[in-house]
């Protein structure tokens, strides 16, 4: 192999080639040539660098150097001045860029903190240690270099997706508010995140509410709405108080109200709380809650974009949408369109939660797998256990067992594994989890929130749940099983919206990927899993018991009889399965059976 | 605070408040911020928060600026705080309870070692 002393990589990436990196390619030869360090200096393309906005650049190795805004005729001076003279071409030097810092500063490696790029690091209740890491800096852009068509281009640009979980296309949303007709429209911010351990939007509106609230007024600014609303649950009462801090602060400051920055479009925002119903977190259910009617979602079309908020068009996204749009903007639709999968661009935050060693918030591109999620980021099972299934999506999305853990992550590949994204809301359950328990514990909790305005959704979740609870308490019939698959695709195609059209999911993906639990649950009387109260017994070992009575001492029914130093017996119908006995025994002599 | 009526205010607040920024660092004040999100309080953050003041106050320590932040999405490593020694870097610390906090306070803050046990390893 060649040996050379110098390597200057050339980004080709396409902005890049644009900008004439081919050009500079050819006049690094040509002047290499010319000098006679064609022997020393070996150029190469490599692909994107630093941010194509800036490029062409290019790389110097060893050095490390990084060039930046080359043209052609900059290459003889870098030239001369790098590989003859051996001194850095300062002037073409990229500076040390911020943004590219906080990216390697995330806490686990794998991570990449776009959204969650402030959290933890700012004081959320100043406004001004916001405006020190480029905040509003987008907006100033917005208002000023751009007309609402190019806002919505570069989020079309960028391939932005409705990050609450369906996945909408963000800029076809925008633009379908924009082009309605009626005029006073208006803006919503989803944060009524209700899925039992997620977590992420609330972590953003406590620790970086002004990134929500500058890409709310942006949106606004994009679809022409004069008022903006934030739904956040009441169940989040740090979150509440932020928003609303950093809104009167913002306000103060000018960057709400009238004439915002001195230009001629004024907007401004207030935050609504919700009293805790889950269905509010669907979009015409919500609506409802804020116009101060009940929380009951009603049919689509018309689309929120047509007839919304009092009739008006309207705009929903999510938290960690609106979040996402300042940095598109500042960093440009490329930078962000260069993460992620083909159909999924950018990153994602999920909440970890369950049985994983690393429980809280990960932001993650596109395209990472679950296994890298739960045993790269998350740090694996708890207590060494085994994997079993991880449920995406919260309430309504499915349970996947192993063999999906290599799955990339992105909207498409869940749907298909038969999962939803949801609003990124993951629960990992090691081996010692029942399945059949599982998909009992999300269907009590979809059963209780449904809010009962149509039949299959009110009716239907409560039969599933009556025939889970049965088949767990040890008297499931044959028969259940097709029962439930009936009632699943049933509650799926006729439900009113899409709490009732995602409930049987958990049961549905369990019954696909863990049909033999159910199985053994019903026809065999047991649990594999040793979970299920009503199919388990706890046995005293006669040879393992010294007769100690410290388990019946602690038993609360006295199921528990033996004479001191004789082994113990377990009445089974007097024990209530409560397992103190087993946590109390010094000698390893319970089990379960 | 005055609004911001132009693209250059905007940029001169950010200025300010990059070079307040700057003037905390080089003042060789420590600065103390404490993880007060939902998960941070829940795991004894206000707790860790009252033993770090107290501490400050029983033993009259000056140039400590005690300051809070959200969370940093590392959950199970909650109450977190981060300590930063003048221009050194920031060390982030978990499972801080109060106890730990005394310690960190007594061994980083004042003795300026830093206490390995309970830094969180990137």
């Amino acid at each position: 192999m060649k040996y050379y002393r110098s390597h200057v990589l050339v980004s080709v990436d396409p902005e890049c080639v644009k900008r004439g990196a081919h050009e500079i390619l050819d006049a690094l030869q040509d002047e290499l040539v010319a000098e006679g360090l064609i022997d020393e200096v070996q150029v190469l393309e490599t692909s994107r660098i630093g941010d194509p906005a800036q490029g062409p650049d290019m790389m110097v190795y060893p050095e490390g150097t990084h060039y930046i805004g080359l043209t052609a005729n900059d290459i003889p001076y870098i030239v001369k001045e790098h590989f003859l003279k051996g001194r850095v071409a300062a002037k073409f030097v990229a500076p040390e860029k911020a943004a590219v810092e906080s990216e390697l500063s995330a806490p686990t490696i794998k991570e990449i903190r776009v959204v969650l790029r402030n959290c933890g690091k700012i004081d959320p209740e100043n406004i001004e240690e916001y405006i020190a890491e480029d905040g509003y800096m987008a907006l100033a852009k917005v208002l000023t270099d751009c007309t609402p068509d190019q806002v919505i281009d570069m989020v079309m640009r960028s391939g932005l997706r409705g990050r609450g979980g369906a996945g909408f296309p963000t800029a076809k949303k925008w633009s379908l508010a924009r082009d309605a007709v009626l005029p006073e429209k208006y803006i919503i911010c989803n944060a009524d995140e209700g899925d039992p351990g997620a977590f992420m939007n609330r972590l953003v509106l406590e620790s970086d509410p002004h990134s929500v609230v500058e890409g709310m007024i942006i949106a606004a600014y994009a679809i022409g709405a004069v008022r903006g609303y934030i739904y956040c649950r009441a169940e989040y009462p740090i979150a509440v108080r932020t928003l609303n801090l950093a809104i009167r602060q913002a306000r103060s400051m000018g960057l709400l109200g009238d004439n915002i920055l001195g230009t001629n479009f004024s907007f401004d925002l207030e935050v609504r709380m919700g009293a805790g119903a889950f269905v509010c977190g669907e979009e015409t259910a919500l609506m409802s809650s804020i116009e101060g009617k009940r929380g009951e979602p009603r049919p689509r079309p018309p689309f929120p974009a047509v007839k919304g908020l009092w009739g008006r068009p309207t705009n929903i996204n999510n938290v960690e949408t609106y979040a996402n749009v300042p940095q598109i903007i500042l960093k440009g639709p490329e930078w962000f369109a260069s993460m992620g999968t083909e159909k999924s661009k950018g990153t994602k935050t999920f909440a970890l939660a369950g049985d994983v060693s690393h429980t809280g918030l990960i932001e993650v591109p596109f395209g990472i797998s679950l296994r890298e999620i739960v045993y790269d980021v998350g740090g694996g099972i708890k207590d060494g256990k085994g994997f079993k299934a991880i449920q995406t999506g919260g309430p309504m999305g499915g349970c996947l067992p192993a063999q999906f853990l290599d799955l990339p992550v992105d909207y498409e590949t869940l749907g298909q594994a038969g999962s939803i994204m949801g609003s990124g809301g993951m629960i990992i359950m090691d081996d010692e989890t029942c399945m059949v328990d599982i998909a009992r514990f999300f269907m009590e909790f979809t059963q209780d929130e449904s809010c009962g305005k149509c039949t299959p959704c009110r009716v239907g979740t409560r039969r599933i749940l009556e025939i889970l609870e049965r088949i767990c308490a040890g008297k499931g019939k044959h028969g259940d099983i097709e029962t439930l698959e009936m009632l699943c695709k049933e509650i799926k195609t006729t439900s009113l919206c899409g709490l009732g059209q995602g409930a049987p999911n958990p049961v549905e993906s369990t019954l696909k990927h863990f049909r033999h639990e159910y199985e053994a649950h019903i026809y065999e009387k047991r649990c594999p899993a040793k979970v299920c109260k009503s199919l388990i017994r706890y046995e005293i070992s006669p040879e393992a018991c010294t007769g100690c009575t410290v388990c019946a001492r602690n038993c609360p029914v006295t199921a528990i009889t033996g004479e001191r130093r004789h082994a113990h017996i377990i009445n089974p119908d007097t024990c209530i399965r409560c397992g103190i006995c087993m946590q109390v025994c010094n000698f390893n002599a319970i089990s379960i059976k | 605070m005055s609004p911001i009526k132009s693209l250059e205010d905007l940029k001169r607040v950010r200025e300010e408040a990059l070079e307040k920024r700057r003037v905390k660092a080089n003042s060789g004040e420590i600065q103390i911020i404490v993880g007060m999100g939902t998960t941070g309080i829940a795991a004894g953050a206000r707790e860790t928060m009252k033993a770090i003041l107290d501490t400050i106050e029983k033993d009259s320590l000056t140039g400590i600026i005690v300051t809070q932040t959200g969370g940093f999405g590392l959950d199970a490593n909650e109450p977190i705080i981060q300590v930063i020694v003048g221009d050194q870097p920031k060390v982030t610390y978990g499972k801080v309870t109060a106890e730990v906090a005394r310690q960190i306070m007594k061994e980083h803050v004042v003795g300026g070692k830093v206490v390995q046990e309970y830094v969180i390893q990137a």
